[in-house]
């Protein structure tokens, strides 16, 4: 499949001639996600969830259904656990705030690895300052896991809390949630799941899993900026306290105080972002209509031929697993005497998007020795061609800058 | 936007071969720049003397070649100029950055004129302007000591 058949559903690329490998970064969005925010904004608009008209209904309808395609995209028990944030950073701030400040105290620990995003990291420091409570981090083996030993290790009986990501937005590499979470609930400590990575590119099923919170943001996953999920188990979101309080969250107020309305309206302070949930639900359904499989055969396949290409170049070397069927489509790679920030620079001049720097994720770099990588990465509209052109220009990169290729 | 006049020669035989990346022995003043964006740094060292000529400079640190050959350009532009002079050097280059300065002024910041395309490339624009953002950060902080 030399031409993706899916690029013709994203009028990005008839817009621009830009070859995008930087969908770890944000998603292109199809038009059928378009679609669905312009029909919200054209047919369906109005304050949901308050008002007593039609049209107010009817937004609201939009927004509910929304979460019920959520809720069973994920698998989740039901769709009150499925909170709609701004994004996956928003859920771990939320989770931090309401479960990590209320819950932990000195005597306990947080547990989390050396290869979180910056934002399944801050939020957990925070929570330590503030509590007293330790953080302690998972360290990585060779290839980049994180191996049963070191998690025998580090979870003690006082682990609360175990924060880990799914997939590396660095490495590529996939955490085995599945094995981690039977050995922390076996610990007593609940466990959060960063998905941003992981979400658009594999069944993530929560109930098997078994997991007790996963965020994640759907631009990633090819919804509109500023709409994603914090999925909680009712029993754990029904004890945490509002993280932000306002508007069409509450039960009462009185000038001496408040009740809170149910889950999830509890977590959804102020008027909420109802077309972006409408175009996260187009989304979820413009996946489910491919296939996750279908979706990996695609990343798997490219992934493979940038393997091939760049191992032929002496020059270039890939940051963690050898094997391509291992990197969720993401490859960060370094040139010897090209700085990323060059690397992303030249590939630019050539039409080329692709993501320079420490990618949020600086303690990983530290651990890798490196100050930064250039990172290609793939998503369903990616093709052949794309790889081909990337490889192409890749070689050429040694050469602008003065040295030997 | 040109990349060939940015990624070009000079940029280059800067970056591969920069004269001036060096320790100095008895520096006036060191200080470390950093961009934030990408975690580079540098460390730039000025020796001043007491008419307040600027009689060596050196720098070290790792980056891209932007930045790289940037600081090594504008050290050959400051050492043996007043420090007033550099000042006015560098207020020229961060206007040609802006996409603000004249031809003449272009003109005045030799080499370093290279990098006037990367107007157009503001996500480099924080390498290009690092070492000439220390150098004015040195002086500030030595105005601010009251010298």
């Amino acid at each position: 499949m030399s031409k993706s058949p899916y690029k013709k559903d994203f009028p990005i690329f008839e817009n621009s001639s830009c070859i995008y490998l930087d969908s770890a970064a944000t998603a292109q969005r199809p038009r059928q996600v378009i679609d669905a925010e312009r029909e919200f904004n054209e047919r369906l608009n109005a304050n949901p969830l308050r008002g007593l008209y039609d049209l107010s209904m009817k937004a609201t309808e939009a927004y509910e259904s929304s979460r019920e395609a959520v809720a069973s995209f994920i698998n989740a028990e039901k769709s009150e656990e499925i909170i709609f944030t701004r994004n996956a950073t928003e859920g771990l701030n939320l989770l931090a705030y309401s479960y990590g400040l209320n819950f932990l105290s000195e005597e306990d620990e947080i547990l989390t690895s050396v290869k979180e995003h910056h934002s399944n990291m801050l939020p957990w420091q925070m929570v330590a300052k503030k509590t007293g409570a330790k953080l302690r981090y998972l360290e990585l083996s060779e290839d980049g896991s994180i191996s049963e030993e070191e998690l025998e290790l580090k979870l003690t009986d006082r682990t609360r809390i175990v924060a880990l990501l799914q997939v590396s937005n660095v490495l590529g590499s996939t955490e085995p949630i599945e094995k981690i979470v039977k050995l922390a609930h076996k610990k007593g400590a609940v466990v959060v799941v960063d998905g941003a990575q992981s979400v658009p590119h594999m069944k993530v099923d929560v109930r098997e899993l078994d997991v007790d919170f996963l965020v994640f943001s759907g631009h990633k996953m090819m919804a509109p900026l500023g709409i994603g999920v914090l999925y909680g188990k009712k029993k754990l979101l029904s004890k945490m306290p509002p993280f932000l309080r306002g508007g069409e969250m509450i039960e009462s107020v009185s000038l001496g105080g408040a009740s809170f309305a149910e889950l999830p309206h509890k977590f959804e302070a102020g008027t909420v972002n109802a077309q972006g949930a409408y175009g996260l639900k187009a989304a979820i359904s413009y996946i489910e209509g491919i296939g996750f499989d279908k979706i990996r055969e695609i990343e798997d396949g490219l992934c493979e031929m940038i393997f091939d290409g760049l191992s032929k170049l002496p020059y270039v070397h890939i940051q963690g697993s050898k094997d391509p069927y291992k990197h969720n489509g993401i490859v960060s790679f370094t040139i010897d005497g090209v700085h990323p920030h060059d690397i992303a620079s030249i590939l630019d001049g050539d039409g080329i998007a692709v993501r320079a720097g420490h990618h949020c994720a600086e303690p990983l770099m530290n651990y890798l020795g490196v100050q930064s990588t250039a990172r290609a990465s793939l998503y369903l509209y990616n093709d052949e061609e794309d790889v081909r052109a990337f490889l192409e220009k890749v070689k050429n990169v040694r050469r602008w800058l003065g040295l030997e290729s | 936007m040109s990349l060939k006049s940015i990624y070009g020669e000079i940029l280059n035989e800067h970056n591969l071969r920069p004269m001036n990346k060096r320790e100095l022995k008895d520096p006036t003043f060191t200080l470390e720049g950093k961009n934030p964006t990408c975690g580079d740094d540098i460390i730039l060292q000025l020796k001043v003397n007491e008419e307040g000529i600027i009689e060596d400079g050196g720098f070290t640190g790792s980056g891209c070649a932007i930045s790289q050959a940037s600081a090594d350009i504008m050290l050959d532009l400051i050492i043996g100029e007043k420090k007033e002079r550099a000042l006015e050097l560098a207020s020229k280059f961060m206007g040609m950055i802006k996409g603000e300065a004249s031809e003449e002024d272009i003109e005045e910041l030799d080499e370093a004129g290279i990098l006037k395309d990367i107007s157009h490339m503001p996500a480099r624009v924080k390498c290009a302007v690092l070492g000439w953002h220390t150098l004015e950060e040195i002086f500030k902080e030595e105005d601010q000591k009251g010298f």
